[in-house]
């Protein structure tokens, strides 16, 4: 595991950024679960709660001419994308004004624009189109490195172990970061792998692999930059594997019957924005009218996310079939 | 015209595409090296090069997944799955990604992509070598499915799904690959969801695709011995399906067969028999009749294979005893 490494430049805008992102993605997922109780949002609603500085320290280390590829599990990466957070509220409630149109949801967020291609439901199944956007950037002589997000429970999957192989056999720029948060929806990472350290897989395939707190974003983002740039470098992809912990369930239907509470509490004490917080007031970056402000912000963010999705128009029913296929050119 | 045979018609199409676009490239199982195990992309690796004809690991899920990403990021990928037996190793990146991306990014997204595979039986090869699949993925919105049974539509349909915004999967009948054709290679793209008359007649409609357009152009010629004249229809595209020329045919003759290799039960064969009965009831002098596979794993004896796939004498003798019945 890297231990912590001192991060050049950390100055106390990029701090507050950071807190910032992990705040905003904090807040924007606790409306969304207050409002899918209430049926403003339906289907399936998977928190990332307690993995915010995956997401946001991993993005420092992409540019906007990388791709991302994302799980189902993508509301932070959205986020820390910079996609706006009404579009995905929107998207969330089905509407028109939706990222995707409403015809994803939470699952399924899109933003081409940002190369922000998909939040995907099926685990494992992002890989392969990772390998393929990291593919068609190298035939085309393009910079850029594509970050595939996914779970632990992908690593059981055949996709990853083929994945892993043709992205190190054609030495692809793919940016592969395992979110490890120890259970494959309700099944523990010791029920379901034979070998627990994750970027051990690597070898296998002979590409480089790190691990590293993801409960820590400064060291996330470190980690994330140092992997990068060894994609950069044109050696093909790295692993990246980044430890951390989901604090709400598997998602809004799941009455969490496989872990202790006393487990969730201990990682609780771990959380990311507060140990950020924390660290940042030693060091006198951060002090507690800073964090007022950015809760401030944060909230009238949120609030304004909720009232794009609430003014959103519906679809029309006539439109159902639209884009199914291309439209013809005229 | 130019006398090829039906892989070679392919191969004109796929050295047409990769002289003419510099996104389009070709990767897949022994496509390279090998030359392909049908020998449809002989000769491709040395004329192109590694980078444009890439041999892929045994990974079918995984490289017809990095095809939809790389059709995403701007390519015009050609994935070559060896046959539809280990499409099915494939199935997921299929239908929950090439066929939904469009719609499920709500219009921000094509996924130019191109996936070739031998189908069929007839080569005793067997339970898990023989499948006839392609109605299955016929039942799926998002995607394109086109079976050119002849060699001027192997090129064609492929330099069509070439020029298609959207995932197209050309399904080519294993038995083909050897047969001759005239083909014209100044000749541009077919046209994707169209079908064809390939024999006028007005006793009966024979409607079929793929590796079944020659036992049914032979079971028509042996009707036409006992004064029996069939309308034969080349189908050519299973999605979109040209149902108005089937109708219109049937309108004609009043009475319909499909053949198909698939098996019977939920077959695109019930399917183009659904659409008859919808939008052309009140024209049939009989019940639509099916020729199809008997529901069996196929078996490896030749006289068993012959038994369970349809056959030019199962054809004339349904068609037979249809008029005999409903003359």
């Amino acid at each position: 595991m890297t231990a912590e490494r001192a991060v050049p430049g950390l100055d106390r805008d990029h701090a507050l950024a950071l807190l910032r992102q992990m705040i905003l993605i904090r807040r924007f997922e606790e409306k969304a679960a207050e409002l899918y109780t209430v049926g403003k949002i339906r289907g399936f609603l998977h928190l990332y709660i307690g993995e915010e500085a995956v997401a946001v320290g991993a993005m420092q280390a992409l540019t906007s001419d990388d791709s991302i590829v994302a799980t189902y599990r993508e509301h932070g990466q959205a986020l820390a994308r910079g996609l706006p957070a009404g579009s995905l509220m929107a998207e969330m409630y089905g509407k028109a004004n939706g990222c995707s149109r409403g015809r994803g949801g939470s699952m399924h967020f899109f933003d081409v624009s940002r190369r922000f291609y998909g939040g995907h439901a099926i685990v494992g199944g992002g890989l392969p189109i990772a390998v393929g956007l990291a593919l068609a950037d190298k035939l085309q002589a393009r910079a850029g490195v594509t970050a595939c997000f996914f779970g632990d429970g992908a690593v059981d999957e055949g996709e990853f172990h083929e994945s892993l192989n043709l992205a190190a056999l054609w030495k692809l720029p793919v940016l592969f970061l395992c979110e490890n948060n120890l259970y494959a929806m309700g099944t523990a990472l010791t029920r379901h792998q034979s070998q627990i350290d994750i970027r051990r897989k690597a070898e296998a395939y002979d590409l480089p692999a790190d691990a590293v707190d993801g409960m820590d974003v400064l060291a996330v983002e470190a980690s994330a930059q140092a992997a990068a740039d060894a994609v950069r470098r044109g050696g093909g992809p790295f692993l990246l594997e980044l430890r951390t912990y989901r604090f709400r369930a598997h998602s809004m239907a799941d009455p969490e019957l496989y872990r202790e509470k006393r487990e969730v509490e201990e990682w609780k004490a771990c959380d990311p924005i507060a140990a950020f917080v924390a660290k940042l007031g030693e060091r006198g970056l951060l002090g507690a009218p800073d964090v007022v402000a950015i809760e401030t912000s944060v909230a009238a963010e949120v609030e304004d996310a909720v009232r794009f999705a609430e003014a959103g128009p519906w679809e029309p029913v006539e439109d159902l079939t639209k884009d199914v296929y291309t439209p013809a050119e005229p | 015209m130019t006398k090829m045979t039906y892989r070679d018609a392919l191969r004109s199409a796929l050295r047409q595409a990769l002289r003419s676009d510099p996104r389009v490239f070709v990767m897949g199982e022994d496509v390279g090296r090998y030359g392909g195990s049908f020998k449809v992309t002989y000769g491709l690796l040395e004329e192109f090069g590694p980078e444009r004809v890439r041999d892929t690991p045994l990974s079918e899920s995984t490289f017809l997944g990095a095809g939809i990403g790389a059709a995403i990021g701007g390519m015009r990928p050609i994935v070559e799955i060896m046959t539809v037996n280990f499409s099915l190793l494939a199935l997921d990146q299929i239908v929950n990604n090439a066929a939904t991306l469009r719609h499920m990014s709500g219009g921000q997204l094509s996924v130019p992509l191109v996936v070739r595979m031998a189908t069929g039986g007839g080569r005793q090869l067997a339970a898990q070598h023989s499948h006839s699949l392609e109605g299955w993925f016929a039942h799926i919105p998002g995607i394109k499915i086109v079976t050119p049974a002849v060699p001027a539509d192997a090129r064609g349909l492929l330099l069509a799904a070439l020029g298609d915004p959207d995932p197209v999967f050309v399904f080519e009948h294993a038995t083909l690959y050897p047969m001759e054709g005239e083909v014209d290679e100044e000749a541009g793209p077919a046209r994707i969801g169209e079908a064809l008359v390939r024999r006028s007649g007005d006793a009966v409609t024979l409607i079929t695709y793929g590796g079944s357009l020659g036992k049914t152009l032979q079971a028509a010629d042996q009707l036409a011995v006992d004064g029996i004249e069939a309308e034969v229809i080349d189908l050519r595209s299973l999605r979109p399906l040209d149902i108005a020329t089937v109708l219109a045919s049937v309108a004609k003759t009043h009475r319909a067969v499909i053949v198909d290799e698939g098996w019977r039960m939920v077959s695109l064969a019930a399917e183009v028999s659904a659409q008859i009965m919808e939008g052309g009831f009140y024209s049939l002098d009989a019940p639509v009749a099916r020729v199809c596979s008997t529901e069996v794993p196929m078996p490896y004896a030749k006289h068993m294979e012959d038994a369970a796939l349809p056959q030019a004498a199962t054809i004339r003798e349904t068609v037979t005893e249809m008029l005999r019945a409903h003359g």
